[in-house]
């Protein structure tokens, strides 16, 4: 799985900071569609995370091996059977959740296999996409960088879309973090915000 | 041929044991030779040495030529030599000839030094526990304590799979490669024709047939054949050979097709130079190897005490040993929070692909081993 937005931008690493935040030092986590690995490296350096990594993409896989990370190559789409129930302190969809195509399969499988879950997204309800849609385009910029006949993102959603779905799937938000460019967003979040992160475990 | 990263010339050295081996099936080698060649140099902490396991028909002779002239070199030369994947600049490597195997280990077309003629039907059925355990004795005989790595594809990958379950503080890295944790009933029915064809051959001679000077051709040619389509993928064959003639339709029984013709050259080529007692004894080691067996069928529980780490590759037209059956093998290794890394490599060639030269799967292995502490 290809993460939608650019590794290497500045943005990345605030994502890395708060996604930290939300795991407990030597905690275990599985990390789906890992890329090269990046994210998993900082935790393990960072919190000595003892992760795991998901990449069915053959270089990205190269890339992260080189990481020394422990990863497997597979496709989400096809659920997550090689997994016990709860055997993850933490399961992340890092900037991936808009290019699945079984969106829920994946959320449940993911609430299956993790206590917690954090899941990250760029907003299609920021300003500057709404803009590009008022303008009569479809939204592209460094976050979603396709053109509509290219674009791996099949199912893009704002922020309020996201708390209805977790609403509706009984999904509890224990935190959610918004930032632009790396600044947190606290004000009309799903207007003013480009990447949404959430934390969230089975509702009991 | 560019022989540039060969290993060069190599030369064969036998090892001997005095030392009786007693076999899973009970039977008890009083002794036995071990046939073996080594690539690079072991260095002074013995830390650097790498075990090559062989498939069904492998042998020890993994890399290199026995002569300049030598038409053929090893079996998995594009792997071994300096600046490749198995780097000999940097690790001390190992093939070896598995014990009943017919390349010089003790096997069944050996004499026996107790009745002054071959072993033939007598030999015991050796597993693969067994194999491991002599190999073991081999690395005690080379000094060598722990293996930097244990590399298999195939049955090796399920001798690979046995070290790091039997020898958990003597292998640092598994690299299981094409394999299973045990053979499903289609595998094991494809080694069933293949044994039905040896052993009904009127010249097998229910195993002893050297004393009668001839060889069981007819069962090791159709043996070998079926082999080769279960190592082959559809589309590998189809490519190849497709419905290619070799001239016009005869009407006959003859070789008419191009893919008769390949198959008839690969069994002529075998049965000249492979022993039949061998052949059924590897089939039958494959069979026999299931680590879950002893827990009630959890693979998971089996690997309790492994410490080694892990790659596991598996081959996206590979019929006879699928992705599916690596995926057992890393879902066990999940299961115990060890360290994995698994790829599904897309390869056209079937199971054949773990042998040839595809620039993905031989990059993997060269970052991987690249990393590997010595």
């Amino acid at each position: 799985m290809s993460h939608a937005l650019n590794h290497t931008n500045h943005l990345y690493r605030q994502d890395f900071a708060i996604i930290a935040g939300w795991l407990r030092f030597g905690s275990k986590a599985l990390d789906l569609g890992c890329g090269d690995g990046s994210l998993l490296r900082y935790l393990r350096e960072s919190l000595e995370i003892k992760g795991y990594g998901v990449e069915k993409d053959d270089a990205n896989w190269l890339a992260a091996m080189q990481n020394d990370i422990d990863v497997i190559q597979m496709d989400l789409e096809a659920g997550l059977s090689e997994f016990e129930d709860n055997s993850f302190d933490t399961v992340i969809l890092s900037q991936t959740l808009q290019a699945m195509h079984n969106t829920e399969t994946i959320l449940q499988e993911m609430l299956r296999v993790g206590h917690e879950v954090i899941i990250t997204f760029p907003n299609f309800g920021y300003w500057r996409n709404r803009l590009q849609i008022m303008m009569g385009n479809m939204p592209v910029s460094n976050d979603l960088p396709y053109e509509w006949y290219n674009t791996p993102n099949v199912h893009l959603c704002t922020i309020i879309d996201f708390d209805q779905f977790c609403e509706d799937n009984h999904i509890d938000v224990i935190e959610r973090k918004v930032i632009t460019n790396g600044h947190a967003i606290h004000f009309m979040p799903n207007w003013l915000g480009n990447l949404a992160m959430y934390r969230l475990k089975r509702s009991v | 041929m560019s022989e540039i990263n060969s290993v060069g010339i190599v030369a064969p050295q036998i090892a001997h044991f005095n030392a009786p081996l007693t076999l899973t099936c009970g039977a008890v080698l009083p002794e036995f030779d071990l046939i073996y060649e080594t690539y690079g140099e072991l260095n002074a902490d013995k830390s650097n040495a790498v075990l090559i396991c062989h498939a069904l028909s492998g042998t020890h002779h993994v890399a290199g030529r026995h002569t300049a002239e030598d038409k053929h070199a090893g079996w998995w030369d594009n792997l071994i030599g300096p600046g490749k994947p198995l780097d000999t600049n940097k690790f001390f490597v190992i093939g070896m000839n598995n014990l009943g195997g017919c390349h010089g280990s003790t096997g069944p077309a050996s004499i026996n030094p107790a009745t002054g003629i071959e072993f033939g039907a007598s030999f015991p059925v050796v597993t693969v526990e067994d194999w491991v355990n002599s190999q073991a004795m081999l690395a005690d005989y080379l000094g060598i304590t722990t293996f930097a790595a244990v590399v298999g594809g195939s049955l090796g990958g399920m001798q690979t799979l046995q070290w790091s379950l039997a020898y958990p503080d003597r292998i640092k890295h598994a690299l299981v490669i094409a394999s299973a944790p045990n053979l499903t009933a289609q595998n094991m029915a494809f080694n069933e024709v293949a044994r039905q064809a040896i052993i009904t051959d009127p010249e097998f001679y229910g195993g002893d047939y050297y004393a009668h000077h001839v060889v069981p051709r007819r069962g090791l040619r159709i043996a070998r054949m079926l082999g080769h389509i279960t190592y082959l993928s559809n589309d590998v064959m189809g490519a190849k050979f497709g419905r290619k003639l070799k001239d016009t339709i005869k009407y006959s029984f003859d070789v008419e097709f191009e893919m008769e013709s390949y198959l008839r050259y690969q069994a002529d080529k075998f049965a000249g130079e492979f022993d039949a007692n061998t052949y059924i004894r590897m089939t039958r080691a494959l069979d026999y190897f299931d680590p879950a067996a002893a827990f009630a069928g959890d693979l998971s529980a089996a690997f309790k005490h492994v410490a080694a780490k892990f790659l596991v590759l598996s081959f996206t037209s590979d019929w006879r040993f699928s992705p599916a059956r690596s995926r057992e093998i890393v879902k066990a290794l999940l299961d115990n929070a060890l360290p994995v890394k698994y790829a599904e490599v897309t390869a056209a060639h079937g199971h054949d692909a773990f042998l040839m030269q595809d620039s993905h799967y031989h990059a993997i292995l060269q970052r991987y081993l690249s990393q590997v502490e010595v």
